[in-house]
């Protein structure tokens, strides 16, 4: 079912209920999605979370994807907000080496980036970034050869900009019927020999 | 009135209508046990492993249409079901599943008998829940029952720790509605949905339609029938969708597929439009997917969206419930006779004639099952296990009424054929049920002739005893080069000898000429009996489309053979 392709957003909202996690968790890995994040939280509403996933694959995949999530009961709403106007951010912290010769120029490059020194060490500096992957990345790949120890993305959260029918991220609505979808072809299922 | 945990799944349970449940007990859920032993309302058949009960109740399910229940002690009693679980959730049953479990201090400590069954029964339920409030028993159980039934029915588990059961005494409360916001089935289609699927059928000059088990979910029949005969659109079903359209409907085609008829997969090969109803284009059915059906544009009607562009890309996709879908649909079809392609499927089903069986003196499977169908007229319950005995049943019984024909599909779980019989009976006495076994599949659950007998359940098993795992064996002859390792059975028992050993009678066949007199003698004695059937062991299924392969590859009976 996976496979290559893009990254899609996906945007649910879930109720609080132990083990809705597990069973988010679960469907993702029995039916081969492949996810590249995953970040949930409490919503504005009680009782009830939002997430967002981000997954990898052809758009049939995403659909199926989208479509099993909706399923769950727990799963109040979904949508694939890819296409929408987003604003999507992420929270990464970096420990990276630092020795007092390149701690000035680690510093110059941190706060180029917008992003703060959140620990100084003897050894190391801990830096908090947010932001857009692609932002993320690049700081990641510049302060690589100072030697990174230790890094840790919460996973990308998005949420759909401002409507003027207030509409929130997992209002937009999934694809149930693939109308018109035309050029791609669905990941054929491999072929299964049982008896 | 206050109850504790076990009276209010007692009262829970005839709230949602039920009057039977299977189930075998144990330490945790014995404070259930105590309770119903107050509600004779609530008929408890004990099985002899609990793999029974489940599939009991699943047999109970597709005859009655209700939700099947049975029950089930913590940790192996709980595991002992999962293999029904999953043939249920694979073939859309709805069962309600009752589990008791650890007390809740004791959870996640490795209890005695503690096994995590929300956990290992995640993906194969519908949904499930673990109790851990005897405040929320009732509202679960109702939930429990409404998902169970609702939408693509399923199988919902509802663990309950003793504690639970045993519970402080607590107000009955039965809730007016269930809260669930995430689930919303779908009722009627959209109608630019159903314009487009009108519009393509309209267009069309070859189509087919592809009956599934959807239209029996729904009971849409009568839709069905009005569909086809308006635009006199030609009809397969697949192995569940049988007995959807009665088997001498004109336009009745009979199953495709692996084992289907050789001219309905065919048929389907011609088609330059393909209306699937409730069928989710299972590999069985399609074969390499790429040359399934390759000329024809394809409708999917379905409940569950996610069935959609899964397997097969499809032109047209109609969510809804079958039975409201179909009323919309037929009055936008127009009238058609398609005459030609008609015509077309007759000259096809001319060449490749069904339903042949080799002239010999030897007892052939094939000509037992033709035999029972001739004798019950069709009409009896028809409960299978999986392999060859299931697929010739398949093709040679003919299903005068939908809800008879019971197998366990998607799963193809052996050791269905007994107990799902068991249950089927319980929830139609009237009729005649017929367990139609393998020698293999049989000696999976026939502890549980013991529960026929001790619960006066009067089902008939007929054994097609080949003395090998037949379907099995027959992959060996064909794709591991006659290699028949470990598919040979030569320690098999005395099966007479067995059903005496019950106290019921067993009746050996041995001869072509016995067979009839055999199945009447079994349906005129009271009580279940067990007819061991001693047909010709190495017998293959025609045709067969190998798997992964396309209707171009598949092997029909050697012509020779065939006696016109
Ligand atoms: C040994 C063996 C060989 C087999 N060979 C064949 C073969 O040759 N041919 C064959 O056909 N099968 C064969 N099968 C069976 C096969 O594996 C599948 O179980 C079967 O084809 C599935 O049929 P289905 O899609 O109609 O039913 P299901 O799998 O039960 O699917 C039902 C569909 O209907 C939908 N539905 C449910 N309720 C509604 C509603 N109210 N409204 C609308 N839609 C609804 C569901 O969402 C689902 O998509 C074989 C099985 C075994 C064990
Ligand atoms: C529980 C289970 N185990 C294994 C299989 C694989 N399998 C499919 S058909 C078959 C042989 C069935 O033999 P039998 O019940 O004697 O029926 P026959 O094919 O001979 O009619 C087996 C082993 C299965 N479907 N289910």
């Amino acid at each position: 079912m996976a496979g290559n392709g893009r990254h899609h957003t996906i945007a649910a909202l879930v109720q609080d209920k132990p083990g809705v996690l597990t069973r988010v968790a679960s469907l993702f890995r029995r039916r081969g999605f492949n996810i590249a994040s995953l970040a949930v939280g409490k919503s504005e509403q009680a009782g009830l979370s939002r997430m967002t996933f981000v997954v990898v694959g052809d758009q049939y995949t995403v659909d199926q994807a989208t479509k099993q999530l909706d399923k769950l009961i727990d799963v109040v709403r979904v949508s694939d907000i890819t296409n929408e106007d987003l604003v999507a951010r992420e929270l990464v912290l970096i420990k990276v080496k630092s020795t007092p010769e390149t701690r000035g120029e680690i510093i110059e490059m941190v706060h180029l980036f917008r992003a703060n020194i959140v620990d100084v060490g003897t050894q190391t500096l801990v830096v908090e970034i947010t932001g857009e992957e692609d932002k993320i990345n690049a700081l990641i790949n510049l302060l690589e050869p100072f030697g990174i120890a230790e890094t840790m993305r919460t996973g990308r959260v998005a949420m759909v900009r401002g409507q003027a029918d207030g509409r929130v991220s997992d209002s937009i609505g999934i694809d149930f019927y693939g109308n018109g979808r035309s050029g791609e072809e669905p990941t054929a299922p491999g072929t299964y020999e049982g008896v | 009135m206050e109850l504790t945990g076990a009276e209010i799944v007692c009262e829970s349970l005839l709230q949602e209508g039920v009057d039977v449940l299977f189930g075998l007990p144990g330490g945790a859920v014995l404070p259930f046990y105590g309770a119903l032993s107050k509600y004779p309302q609530l008929r408890h058949i004990l099985v002899r492993h609990e793999q029974a009960a489940v599939m009991a109740a699943d047999g109970y399910a597709r005859v009655t249409g209700k939700v099947g229940v049975c029950c089930a002690t913590s940790g192996p009693g709980a595991t002992n079901l999962v293999t029904g679980i999953a043939g249920a959730q694979m073939d859309s049953v709805p069962l309600v599943v009752i589990t008791g479990q650890v007390p809740r201090p004791a959870i996640g400590r490795d209890a005695f008998q503690e096994t995590d069954v929300t956990g290992i029964t995640l993906p194969v339920t519908k949904h499930n829940y673990l109790v851990m409030d005897v405040a929320d028993v009732a509202g679960s159980i109702k939930e429990a029952f409404h998902i169970a039934r609702t939408g693509r029915p399923g199988p919902v588990l509802v663990d309950i720790p003793k504690d639970v059961l045993l519970g402080d005494r607590t107000e009955f409360v039965w809730p007016e509605r269930v809260n669930l916001p995430g689930y919303n089935p779908p009722g009627e289609a959209e109608a630019g949905q159903i314009e487009r699927a009108a519009r393509l059928i309209n267009q069309a000059e070859r189509p087919v339609i592809m009956a599934g088990h959807g239209v029996v979910i729904a009971r849409a029949f009568k839709e069905l029938q009005e569909l086809a005969e308006k635009a006199q659109i030609p009809v397969v079903t697949t192995l569940l969708g049988l007995g959807s359209l009665a088997p001498d409907h004109l336009l009745h085609l009979g199953m495709p597929g692996m084992h289907g008829l050789a001219y309905a997969s065919l048929a389907l090969d011609q088609a330059d439009l393909v209306i699937s109803l409730g069928a989710r284009f299972d590999d069985r059915v399609t074969g390499r997917v790429s040359d399934f059906v390759p000329n024809a544009k394809k409708i999917h009607f379905d409940i569950d969206p996610s069935e959609f562009n899964k397997n097969m890309r499809v032109d047209v996709a109609v969510l809804g419930d079958l039975q409201l879908s179909l009323r919309q649909l037929v009055p936008r079809v127009e009238r058609q006779v398609h005459l030609q392609w008609l015509q077309t499927i007759d000259t096809l089903r001319a060449e490749h004639p069904p339903f042949n069986i080799r002239q010999t003196e030897e007892l052939l499977p094939q000509y037992v099952l033709q035999q029972l169908s001739e004798v019950t007229q069709g009409e009896a319950i028809v409960v299978t296990g999986v392999g060859q005995h299931q697929m010739w049943a398949a093709q040679y019984y003919r299903f005068k009424e939908p809800n008879t024909w019971l197998t366990s599909g998607g799963l193809g779980a052996m050791g269905y054929e007994v107990p799902a019989a068991l249950g089927a009976k319980v929830g139609r006495p009237d009729k005649t049920v017929w367990s139609i076994a393998g020698d293999g599949g049989f000696q999976m659950t026939m502890c549980d002739l013991a529960t026929a007998v001790e619960s006066q359940i009067d089902v008939k098993f007929a054994i097609l005893n080949n003395g090998v795992l037949g379907m099995v064996h027959q992959w060996q002859e064909f794709f591991y080069d006659r290699d028949f390792f470990a598919t040979v059975y030569t320690g098999n028992p005395d099966f007479v000898k067995i059903a005496e050993a019950y106290g019921i009678k067993g009746i050996r066949v041995t001869d072509k000429a016995q067979v009839v007199g055999a199945i009447q003698e079994a349906m005129e004695t009271p009580g279940p009996v067990v007819v061991d059937f001693r047909v010709k062991p190495d017998e293959q299924v025609y045709p067969m489309i190998p798997a992964g392969e396309s209707v171009k590859e598949m092997m029909e009976e050697p012509v020779p053979e065939r006696i016109p």
